[in-house]
């Protein structure tokens, strides 16, 4: 029988290696045994307050014990969200809005700051469920009727009205993603990762799940250390770290200072990187450094469930060349599809969509908005088919390979995170004193402008946006303007202010 | 010191630099802001910041940023 829930591989693992450390960080660590044991008996307590198939927000900061309650979770029968102190204020109120969750996995550091929201949801204390009789035959029911397109988690994603929208992947979503990213990564048992994605994205799917398929090791990198390329090498060789699967932004912080010249990730054979584009000056310098290691470049939207095309770097390339997103992982297809929905020629820029198991079931609460990207394939009238139009444009080049050209709308790739532009006007908008405003993305410098018309100064404005945004998200210019520029038609004139940049 | 200041108050207007002492400590600036302040130190100061100094003694205030720079302008 085929597997068809993500728990049946912490459950063929923990009969392995029960005392091997899975999940660890500069706090603690857990092993195999001790996520079993936490998740079972987080997933008694739920199953027992009859919270099967409802969303469970676990709103803590990044540790070992947050993805056992993640596990905690599906084992209830139900949904993780995960929400970090850390996110803005404004974006955890409309998370809870569009959730309206019956209850709220928390530890003790957050329960404070979680008295300051509105919600109807109980908090259960990690340390007190923990402690909770297992209730074995409850859990066993729950997992016979559980089926392989229930969803178990709901990540938040950037969306151009301000509102962010809850991506909901299933079981078999999440298992076809995994088995098919360990065959291309090669992951196994010896796989020892060094996390840097926050758990509350996606991206951290590619630790987490490898992590219980194959009894490997995560350790959780400290978000410091990413500011200090020297102490992060050293973390990696500290724990034999051997592979990492990290933005772009976080390998060329350590390559941009010369880095290597001082220390070098001994262990490092597997490096996989996405989200944005990889300088190849900078590139270059890994490849020397860790001439032996295989360097792979993913790429996927949060809404095909992690990553869906990968390109394992076989070549040298010029400083003006980009990386190729490459070709999709099995079990799923690119349609590469121009204005006119036909299939893209080679060499022809088109939509990239995607087809397959990989597509996750839609936006939480919101039934429109997943079905203005979630459609019938355009090429198949027999029969309904939803295919995910990425709003990504690309085109296949002469070696066959898919390359990312740029975006269709306003969404863009900043630091490795998916930014809707209009999210940011949106928020800036919301602000009683200003009248005005437009976001652009200064491409060549990588960097967030913002020009409005209001009676707010500059830097009011920026502390009245940290409130609202995320970090990533915060314009790295502000500039105030008598006017802003208008098209013919009244529109904002972004081609003049692009020019302004 | 007062170009450092402009750079420091471009990205955090609200912040007052002259008396924080704790910019990494405290979580006041993060490795976005390293990023940019390194490559803006590079610009304004012609001083490229090798690896080896750039760790949280030498980011916790503007003073320490300062003499850094000072130093690597000697060299």
């Amino acid at each position: 029988m085929k597997q068809k829930n993500v728990l049946e591989y912490l459950e063929a693992t923990v009969l392995r290696l029960p005392d091997k450390v899975a999940f660890a960080d500069d706090a603690g660590e857990m092993t195999f045994s001790q996520v079993y044991h936490d998740s079972r008996a987080i997933g008694s307590v739920l199953a027992e307050k009859d919270l099967c198939g409802e969303p469970i927000v676990v709103f803590m900061p990044k540790s070992p014990a947050t993805i056992a309650a993640f596990f905690g979770c599906v084992y209830g029968g139900c949904y993780y969200v995960p929400i970090d102190p850390e996110m803005p204020r404004f974006r955890i109120e409309l998370i809870f809005d569009n959730l309206r969750p019956k209850a709220i996995i928390c530890d003790r550091s957050v329960a404070s700051e979680l008295e300051s929201y509105q919600h109807s949801g109980e908090l259960l204390f990690y340390d007190e469920i923990v402690k909770c009789e297992i209730d074995g035959e409850r859990l066993d029911g729950i997992r016979e009727r559980q089926i392989d397109t229930d969803p178990i988690y709901i990540v938040f994603t950037s969306g151009s009205t301000g509102v962010p929208k809850g991506v909901v992947a299933c079981h078999r979503s999440v298992i076809d993603y995994i088995e098919q990213l360990s065959d291309v990564l090669g992951f196994s048992e010896q796989t020892v990762f060094a996390n840097q994605s926050p758990l509350y994205f996606d991206a951290c799917l590619k630790e987490l799940y490898p992590t219980i398929k194959f009894g490997a090791t995560t350790y959780l990198t400290p978000k410091q250390l990413f500011m200090f390329p020297i102490k992060l090498v050293e973390y990696l060789n500290l724990h034999k770290v051997n592979t990492v699967c990290w933005v772009v932004s976080a390998l060329t912080m350590i390559s941009a200072f010369n880095t290597f010249a001082k220390v070098k990730p001994e262990y490092l054979t597997t490096v996989a990187f996405g989200s944005e584009v990889f300088p190849i000056k900078q590139f270059r310098r890994w490849r020397e450094a860790l001439p032996d290691a295989t360097f792979t470049n993913l790429y996927g939207p949060t809404e095909t469930t992690g990553m869906c095309c990968y390109y394992r770097v076989d070549r040298d390339f010029a400083p003006d060349e980009v990386i190729p997103v490459g070709k999709p992982f099995h079990n799923r297809e690119i349609l590469l599809l121009t204005q006119d929905n036909r299939r893209a020629q080679p060499g022809e820029t088109g939509e990239i969509c995607v087809r397959g198991t990989a597509l996750t079931l839609g936006y939480y609460h919101a039934f429109d908005r997943t079905s203005e990207v979630f459609v019938q394939n355009p090429l198949n009238d027999r029969y309904p088919e939803l295919i995910y139009r990425t709003g990504d444009i690309g085109k296949w080049n002469e070696r066959g390979e898919l390359i990312f050209v740029s975006r269709k709308d306003h969404q863009i790739k900043h630091m490795g995170h998916r930014i809707e532009l209009g999210e940011i006007e949106a928020n800036v908008n919301r602000l009683s004193d200003v009248s005005m405003c437009c976001c652009l993305f200064n491409k060549e410098k990588d960097k967030i402008e913002l020009f409005y018309v209001g009676e707010i100064g500059e830097a009011d404005l920026m502390v009245a946006l940290k409130d609202n945004l995320p970090r990533y998200m915060l314009p790295n210019r502000i500039k105030k303007l008598d006017r802003l520029p208008l098209t013919p038609n009244g529109k904002t004139d972004r081609m003049q202010l692009q020019k302004m940049l | 010191m007062e170009e450092l200041l402009e750079i420091l108050n471009e990205l955090h207007p609200d912040v007052d630099f002259t008396t924080q002492k704790g910019l990494v400590d405290d979580r006041i600036i993060d490795s976005l802001d390293i990023i940019s302040l390194i490559s803006e130190i590079d610009d304004c100061f012609d001083v490229t910041i090798p690896a080896e100094e750039i760790i949280p003694e030498n980011f916790n205030s503007a003073q320490a940023l300062y003499a850094l720079i000072r130093r690597l302008e000697e060299d």
